[in-house]
């Protein structure tokens, strides 16, 4: 059921120049092209704990340029798989391409410098640092962060550090968070935390984001906006794959969906296709 | 009839030089644990493994006739390596592994310590090894002025900064701390008259015995500026990016992890320059007590620095400064004012004796601390110096 063309629409060709705007400074990723080359390719991913095969010879291919869904009822292994693709569990067995290099022998950490960055499915912050620093945490190649350059180069610490800043402002107004800048970011609301993780994460200049149920937990006016600024990070050429229950999250956003069930691959397709496969509907309704 | 005589020895500058050279060596001590507790999260029970190491590589290489700054400087070395060997051993491991692990390599290498006698002479311990500033026994006016002008350089430098936080109208996190909390601005008021006063006694009795020239003030001289130069330093590393990187970790691993942060590595590096800061302090640990042997780097040592640490708040390298010098004054008066009041004490309660041996009076004077430790985690969870917002942020 494994569907192997490539995905057809193109969501770059409908960027206004307006959309984008309050973004235009942290777009870093090329624009994708038309050519639709898989970001993020994983095949025969394999993944038992103890005699419960929790993903079993999963494969599953991202597009670049395109937000891709992955769904399944309860326990069908999608966070196992998220946990997988980024390396925080070691897979048994399978291979994960990214930007075309195999990355499943890599840890976690380079993995997220090479530009994938996971979000995770109960939003986790940094509570004793504030909303600011979280995000400042996030941005790559900072020059402060090596111990012997702290003593050399403070100038050019202090340059970056400013930029970042900006950087940091730039994105927490455009997700809302910008009255909370020096809260505590143990002092956010649930909402608020999904949103900063958001933020966090493409403050690290990505080129996919996973995000685990971004939907979850959150209100319905929230999850609008949440929906909003991933198409609009979306239109500046960020790639996303995004687990979520909420099916009209996914059938406003992706392009294609996967669905997981019991630890394999059940399906793929576009969301209407999805939304009247039998074995679909099986598998979340039961028999 | 109470004879407080004892305690008037307290304020002459001979006692006071002695006081300050315990309290520096052991904020020293105490900031590379902050390093590693207070800002990484590491929990590291074995704290004073890297001060024995420090400590007999200084003065073992220095009998050779290594110069002593390069002995302090291997020594410190020495002590990253053990840091660095600990954490490859076991930060993969959970938190509370490395706490048994820490603990138990402490033992390991005091017991070391104890047994390979061709090299430290066991229980016999080391003794006249050489010491900083020995040759200085009579310096030149000139000198002494010079040396009294960097002592009051340093005390101007911390006054300044005292000032600073004194009337600081943002926080860390940059919100304003004037407007709504009054009774914090008071508290904070009174915290900084206490410590100008006991930074000016302190100055007093530092300058007095410089002039006086004694061994002991050289060493209370090299000591201070020591330890001002690693808390400047300290203080600049954990504001930089590489300071939060390490609070990340403190707070979620995962989150570092997830951001492209080598979490093992910066772990690592955590616990090699608290280990190293350990080290220079079990050089002046040595120096100060000319002559050492394995009893002198039991596990209590350890939670001293504990206690110093958690009496500041944790991840407040100013609140560290305060723990030891709060736990080391507590430390003085109560032994001379211990013994002066036990016949009052006797008095109330018949079952306290009239007359403290020193071993009783240790004991008790160590309860008490304990007892004020649980009053301050009652009234005070954050530490002195610690945050009370911080506690109560969900994770």
């Amino acid at each position: 059921m494994v569907d192997e063309t490539p995905h057809a629409s193109d969501p770059v060709e409908s960027l206004s120049p307006s959309d984008g705007q309050d973004l235009a400074e942290v777009k870093t990723v090329d624009r994708p092209n038309n050519l639709p080359l898989p970001l993020l390719a994983a095949s025969g991913l394999i993944k038992s704990f103890g005699g419960l095969v929790a993903v079993d010879q999963v494969s599953i291919d991202v597009t670049n340029g395109s937000i891709t869904g992955l769904i399944g009822p309860n326990g069908a292994g999608k966070t196992t798989l998220f946990n997988l693709l980024s390396n925080f569990i070691h897979p048994d067995k399978g291979r994960v391409l990214f930007d075309g290099e195999p990355i499943h022998q890599l840890q976690s950490y380079q993995i997220a410098q090479r530009g994938m960055i996971r979000t995770f499915q109960v939003a986790r912050v940094l509570s004793r640092l504030s909303v600011l620093e979280n995000m400042l945490l996030a941005a790559q190649h900072q020059t402060g962060e090596n111990f012997w350059l702290t003593w050399f180069k403070q100038k050019q610490i202090a340059a970056e550090e400013r930029q970042q800043r900006e950087q940091a402002m730039t994105i927490l107004d455009s997700i809302g968070l910008a009255h909370m800048t020096h809260e505590y970011a143990g002092a956010l609301s649930g909402g608020q935390r999904k949103l900063l993780e958001m933020g966090r994460a493409l403050m690290s200049h990505p080129k996919l984001i996973l995000l685990d149920e971004p939907a979850a937990g959150v209100n319905p006016t929230l999850i609008n906006q949440i929906c909003d600024r991933i198409l609009t990070w979306n239109r500046d050429g960020l790639t996303f794959l995004i687990i979520e229950h909420n099916m009209d999250v996914i059938m406003s956003l992706c392009d294609r969906v996967w669905v997981l069930a019991e630890g394999r691959n059940l399906a793929v397709g576009s969301p209407t296709e999805i939304q009247t496969n039998a074995q679909v509907l099986e598998a979340y309704l039961g028999q | 009839m109470l004879d407080f005589s004892g305690i008037l020895l307290f304020f002459t500058p001979g006692y006071l030089v002695s006081l300050i050279i315990f309290t520096a060596t052991f904020a020293l001590f105490s900031l590379g644990l902050n390093l590693q507790w207070g800002f990484t999260g590491l929990i590291n029970f074995g704290h004073i493994a890297f001060m024995t190491v420090g400590a007999y590589t200084t003065v073992l290489l220095s009998m050779k006739g290594v110069p002593l700054v390069l002995a302090v400087l291997i020594g410190a070395m020495l002590a990253a390596g053990l840091g660095l060997l600990i954490g490859l051993s076991t930060l993969r491991l959970r938190e509370d592994y490395l706490a048994i692990v820490t603990i138990g390599v402490s033992e390991i290498i005091r017991l070391i310590a104890l047994n390979e006698e061709w090299l430290t002479q066991g229980s016999r311990g080391v003794y006249s090894y050489p010491l900083p500033l020995e040759a200085l026994t009579r310096p030149t006016l000139i000198s002494k002025l010079g040396m009294i002008g960097i002592w009051t350089a340093i005390f101007a430098l911390a006054g300044w900064q005292l000032w600073r936080w004194t009337w600081q109208r943002r926080d860390r996190l940059g919100q304003d701390t004037r407007e709504g909390t009054q009774p914090g601005q008071i508290g904070k008021l009174t915290l900084s008259v206490a410590t100008a006063i006991l930074g000016l006694l302190l100055y007093w009795a530092g300058a007095v015995s410089l002039y006086d020239y004694s061994y002991k003030a050289g060493l209370m001289l090299v000591l201070v500026t020591v330890l001002a130069l690693v808390y400047w330093r300290l203080e600049a590393l954990v504001r930089s990016p590489w300071g939060r990187v390490l609070k990340a970790i403190r707070e979620d691993e995962e989150i570092a992890k997830a951001l492209g942060k080598n979490v093992f590595w910066y772990k690592l590096q955590s616990l090699m320059l608290g280990g190293a800061i350990a080290g220079i302090a079990g050089a002046f640990y040595a120096w100060q007590l000319s002559f050492i042997n394995p009893d002198g780097f039991i596990p209590l040592i350890t939670f001293q620095a504990w206690t110093i640490v958690v009496l500041g708040g944790a991840g407040n390298n100013a609140g560290t400064l305060l723990g030891a010098a709060i736990f080391w004054a507590y430390n003085s008066v109560t032994r001379f004012l211990l013994p002066a009041i036990a016949p009052a004490l006797h008095a109330i309660v018949p079952a306290i004796p009239p007359t403290l041996d020193e071993g009783r009076a240790g004991a008790f004077r160590i309860m008490i601390i304990g007892l004020l430790l649980i009053v301050l985690m009652m009234a005070r969870p954050q530490g002195i110096l610690g945050k009370k917002e911080e506690l109560s942020l969900g994770r």
